[in-house]
């Protein structure tokens, strides 16, 4: 242990630090509006230690901790998400006068948690990130206390409990079967086996990408999300819906990349069929959602299948050297992090004046909110895949991967089910403009939102001019990857 | 030019969007737009070097290197009237919306949007390009459907929206194959690269490309969307959906199909002229059945856009060119219909066929103009529709003699119904109810003129847009004779 692994760490450590001092700062400030102000300003640290680090490829604590830009990527990613939520979450905030300072702290946990996950290169650490960031995302859903948000919290607690405890049995196997528990150790240790004799193994795997299953809400693990997604604080779900998911996402490639290489190619055609699953169920049952964060919930078990058609075309990598399947990956989640925060800010901001969720009740909302509304439209937009917004680009570039890795068929698919994506986010744009309004009363969103709505539209449109940023910045970040 | 040619509707959206609060003022800020469209439409055309082979007044920048896109834009003799056209209707739809009152600057903002979208669609020469033009067109055309249509307006716009969106799903994925295929979007570079079956067959390809491009032309029976969209709509939309969005995909499947895979176009030519047969005469049949004055130019529009398949299935060039004058031809004729129609059910309040009767005496004006579409409709010389249909049959007799003569048979039906239509509408005897009604006014009138003359013009002296539709199709050809 030296010193440089600490200033390696310096991100993750900073990040926990600046929890701690948000809740010592809880004691002593009266105002307690002031507190996501200084949560976001603080979160300066940890993502100046971050940018610092673009570049470097190196390993701390024995390769346990990796930092390469893969990793740095996904941290930007998170501190940028919770900044976002940081910010949209004072008018959430105030139904729960007490314990603000720890609900602040705990989305800083949380995104340690998550940013130590992109990050690891061990078994063990994997299993304790996850933890952190899952533990502190529980505390977070029951926060409104309400029956609602309390049986979402204990609906997660469980579930994410039994995913845990089948990928720690799936490392136990892993383990029991390499003798390794370091990544590139594993993947040495595999090489030499052949493993269809080991069926231990196998069901090793398995197990751990159940686990990993459980926090991107692929099919058949995405049960837990709409229950969890519609009780929680608002801000919440939106934290969950794209950090939480961008991390499993991050851990899912990492693992199987640096563990599990050869894999990767013969595991194409399960990530295909698992992702034509996981957006046709995720499309089809979001059809008839009638509360907007539920609908929102299954549209990200829709995007999840979206993204795994990226992974599923991983194996275009072999044919040229390319990693388009990656970069598609990782640009999908950069331009779904500003689409789908910018859709549920616009739903906090609606809530806080109307008390509701209901999509009936959004009716009129282009009348009543024009710019709300027309903010919400445009992230629909983008959600559904449709120029000139982000989410063309994302969907573009992963169909784009997924016909170079000889997968024509799973693109179609992928068209096929934005189609269907496309009925019911734009049943929600025609409630707001078309249906008639129940008062005429204009609904105008609190300050306090005006940043995070703007920042995040502005990046739903920016990189829907101008898409070569974004992925040009993905482009760089798969630089050295996998290590 | 290209450029801004293209974006200057999508400017003047935005600029009404943010400064324009009258709606008269926000009226004349779009017929101020689409004029200028209109007018730089016209000098690209004029300024088109018949001689040459490549596209003209090309803009050409590296949009996106990762993905070799570019922001290419050009047009030759094939796209360069059609883009007129869309100038011309899109001046037409501004001019017949008068009678929109119900949120006037959403309204002109998607009619604006739309017009972009279509004008990119061509002149794209990116093949990405194209797609995302294609794409841009979809959300207007909703929302003015479903804000300001009629009947089962919500039903229908989003049944128009889910045929588009999916089969454009079908097109990007051909696309992507022939990126990787080829290494390159340039839709002049790929003329001369060679295609590799690596990801999917050529075949697979053309129908995946065909298959989207059909459903916008229409193509039986992939047209089951346009009834609904058309009927439903307002009559801008109407007028732009039938008179050049239509158009979209005959050009497409001349652009691309035709061109790109020449031999597996030659070896379908058979299907495709058969598609064409039933598309007339399913069309034309059921015609006779419409009892609503826009539903019926819908299906006759549907019987028509045979024409232009059979033509491009002859694969022999007066046929392609009937093909692409069809388009031009159709494009105004049935842009002027459905002005028509909705004028009637403007001032009627009724587009029930049967309700109707009798109308000529009190709207001579509209009747006048009424009969000389239908006549124009039916082909009749010294119209454009005229030429059209002649280039398509003498092109196709030779390889499908069959197919044209049943297609034939569509136009002395298109005949009967039409001439049906218009007795029904404006002659019989007069009825007490329509006693007030009034004809067009003056405004109203400018549209009908100028579709008018554009007919006749291009019916008595054809060769001012065939030399240009020949020339742009002289490439596609060449191709064509070198695949066979």
């Amino acid at each position: 242990m030296e010193a440089r692994d600490f200033y390696l760490l310096a991100p993750e450590i900073s990040m926990a630090g600046i929890a701690v001092l948000v809740i010592l700062a809880d004691l002593f400030i009266e105002r307690k509006s002031l507190l996501a102000p200084l949560a976001t300003v603080l979160l300066g640290i940890p993502l100046g230690f971050t940018i610092v680090l673009w570049g470097e490829q190196d390993a701390a604590f024995n390769g346990f901790f990796i930092v390469d830009n893969y990793a740095i990527f996904f941290k930007l990613l998170f501190i940028g998400v919770a900044a976002m939520a940081a910010m949209a979450s004072q008018s959430a905030a105030s139904r729960f006068p007490r314990f603000q300072g720890e609900y602040y702290a705990l989305v800083l946990f949380a995104t340690s948690g998550l940013m130590l996950l992109a990050a690891t290169g061990e078994l063990l650490t994997i299993y304790v990130s996850l933890e952190l960031s899952t533990l502190s995302a529980i505390a977070l859903v029951t926060f409104f206390k309400d029956e609602r948000s309390t049986e979402a919290g204990a609906k997660y607690l469980v579930l994410s409990g039994v995913s845990s405890g089948l990928m720690i049995y799936g490392m136990a196997f892993i383990f029991g079967f390499t003798g390794e528990t370091e990544l590139g150790a594993i993947a040495s240790a595999v090489a030499s086996v052949d493993l269809l004799a080991q069926p231990g193994l196998l069901i090793g795997i398995v197990l751990l990408v159940a686990g990993f299953g459980f926090k991107i809400s692929a099919f058949p693990f995405q049960m837990w999300v709409p229950d969890v997604y519609q009780g929680a604080p608002t801000p919440v779900t939106a934290f969950l819906s794209v950090a939480s998911k961008a991390a499993g996402f991050a851990l899912l490639i990492r693992v199987f990349y640096a563990a599990f290489p050869d894999l990767v190619l013969d595991w194409s055609m399960l990530f295909a069929v698992l992702a034509v699953i996981t957006m046709t169920v995720g499309n089809l049952t979001a059809m008839f959602q009638q509360d907007i964060k539920r609908l929102l919930a299954y549209s990200a078990v829709a995007h999840a299948g979206y993204i795994l058609i990226g992974v599923a075309a991983v194996a275009a990598r072999a044919a040229d050297g390319e990693a388009l399947g990656l970069q598609g990956v990782l640009f999908y989640l950069g331009g779904y992090a500003f689409t789908n925060l910018l859709a549920f800010f616009v739903v906090i901001a609606v809530d806080h004046r109307l008390r509701s969720n209901e999509i009936d009740d959004y009716a009129g909302l282009g009348k009543r909110a024009p710019l709300l509304a027309a903010l919400l439209a445009v992230s629909l937009i983008s959600l559904t895949g449709l120029p000139p917004t982000v989410g063309f680009w994302g969907k573009l570039y992963v169909f784009n991967a997924a016909v170079n890795a000889d997968l024509v068929w799973l693109a179609v698919a992928g068209g096929i089910n934005s189609t269907i994506s496309a009925y019911y986010y734009l049943r929600v744009v025609k409630t707001m403009y078309l249906s008639p309004a129940e008062s005429e009363e204009p609904v105008t969103a609190a300050p306090t939102m005006a940043a995070p709505l703007l920042i995040t539209a502005a990046g739903v449109l920016f990189f829907g001019f101008a898409p070569s940023f974004l992925l040009d910045f993905a482009v760089s970040a798969l630089r050295g990857f996998p290590v | 030019m290209l450029t801004a040619t293209v974006f200057i509707p999508a400017a003047a959206a935005l600029f009404i969007l943010l400064f324009v609060k009258d709606d008269r003022h926000i009226r004349w800020t779009a017929l101020a737009a689409t004029t200028a469209v209109l007018v730089l439409g016209l000098i690209v055309w004029a300024g088109i070097d018949l001689d040459a082979s490549e596209p003209q007044w090309v803009e050409r920048h590296t949009w996106l290197s990762a993905l070799k896109v570019q922001y290419f834009l050009g047009v030759d003799g094939l796209s360069a009237p059609l883009l007129a056209l869309t100038g011309l209707l899109g001046v037409g739809a501004v001019l017949v919306s008068g009678g929109v009152t119900n949120r006037v600057k959403e309204f002109f903002i998607w009619l604006l949007l739309l017009e972009t979208g279509i004008l990119g669609v061509f002149v794209s020469l990116d093949l990405l390009l194209f797609f995302l033009f294609w794409e841009v067109e979809l959300i207007p055309m909703y929302m003015l459907i479903t804000i300001w249509g009629s009947g089962r307006k919500e039903y229908s716009a989003m049944k128009f929206l889910l045929y588009t969106a999916g089969s454009s799903a079908l097109m990007l994925a051909g696309f992507l194959v022939i990126f990787f295929s080829t290494g390159t979007f340039d839709m002049i570079e790929l003329r001369d690269t060679p295609f590799t079956t690596a990801l999917l067959t050529a075949e697979g390809v053309f129908f995946l490309l065909l298959a989207a491009f059909a459903v916008k032309l229409p193509v039986w029976p992939f047209h089951t969307w346009l009834p609904d969209a058309h009927t439903d709509a307002p009559t801008a939309a109407s007028v732009m959906l039938a008179g050049v969005m239509l158009k979209m995909g005959g050009y497409a499947i001349l652009r691309l199909n035709v061109s790109l895979f020449p031999e597996v176009t030659a070896n379908w030519a058979w299907l495709l002229a058969t598609l064409a047969v039933v598309n007339v005469l399913y069309g034309a049949v059921m015609v006779f059945r419409q009892r609503d004055i826009k539903r019926l130019i819908a299906y006759s529009s549907v019987s028509h856009m045979g024409f232009v398949l059979l033509g491009v299935a002859s694969l022999h060039h007066i046929g392609l060119t009937g093909a692409a004058l069809q388009m031009f031809t159709h494009g105004t004729i049935t842009g002027l219909l459905f002005m028509l129609a909705g004028y009637v059910y403007e001032k009627a309040h009724t587009r029930h066929i049967p309700d109707l009767g009798g109308l000529a005496g009190r709207m001579p004006v509209l009747a006048v103009a009424f009969v000389a579409a239908g006549f124009a409709a039916v082909g009749l010389p010294s119209m454009s529709g005229f030429v059209a249909e002649v280039l398509v049959f003498i092109g196709s007799f030779e390889a499908y003699r069959e197919a044209t003569i049943l297609a034939i048979v569509g136009v002395f039906l298109s005949a009967g119904y039409i001439l049906w239509t218009v007795r029904r509408i404006f002659f019989g005897p007069e009825q007490r109810r329509f006693a007030s009604i009034s004809d067009a006014t003056l405004t109203e009138a400018i549209p009908l003129a100028g579709m008018l003359a554009a007919i006749f013009i291009v019916g008595i002296y054809p060769a001012l847009v065939t030399d240009y539709f020949d020339a742009g199709l002289a490439p596609i050809m060449n191709i064509l004779e070198a695949a066979s």
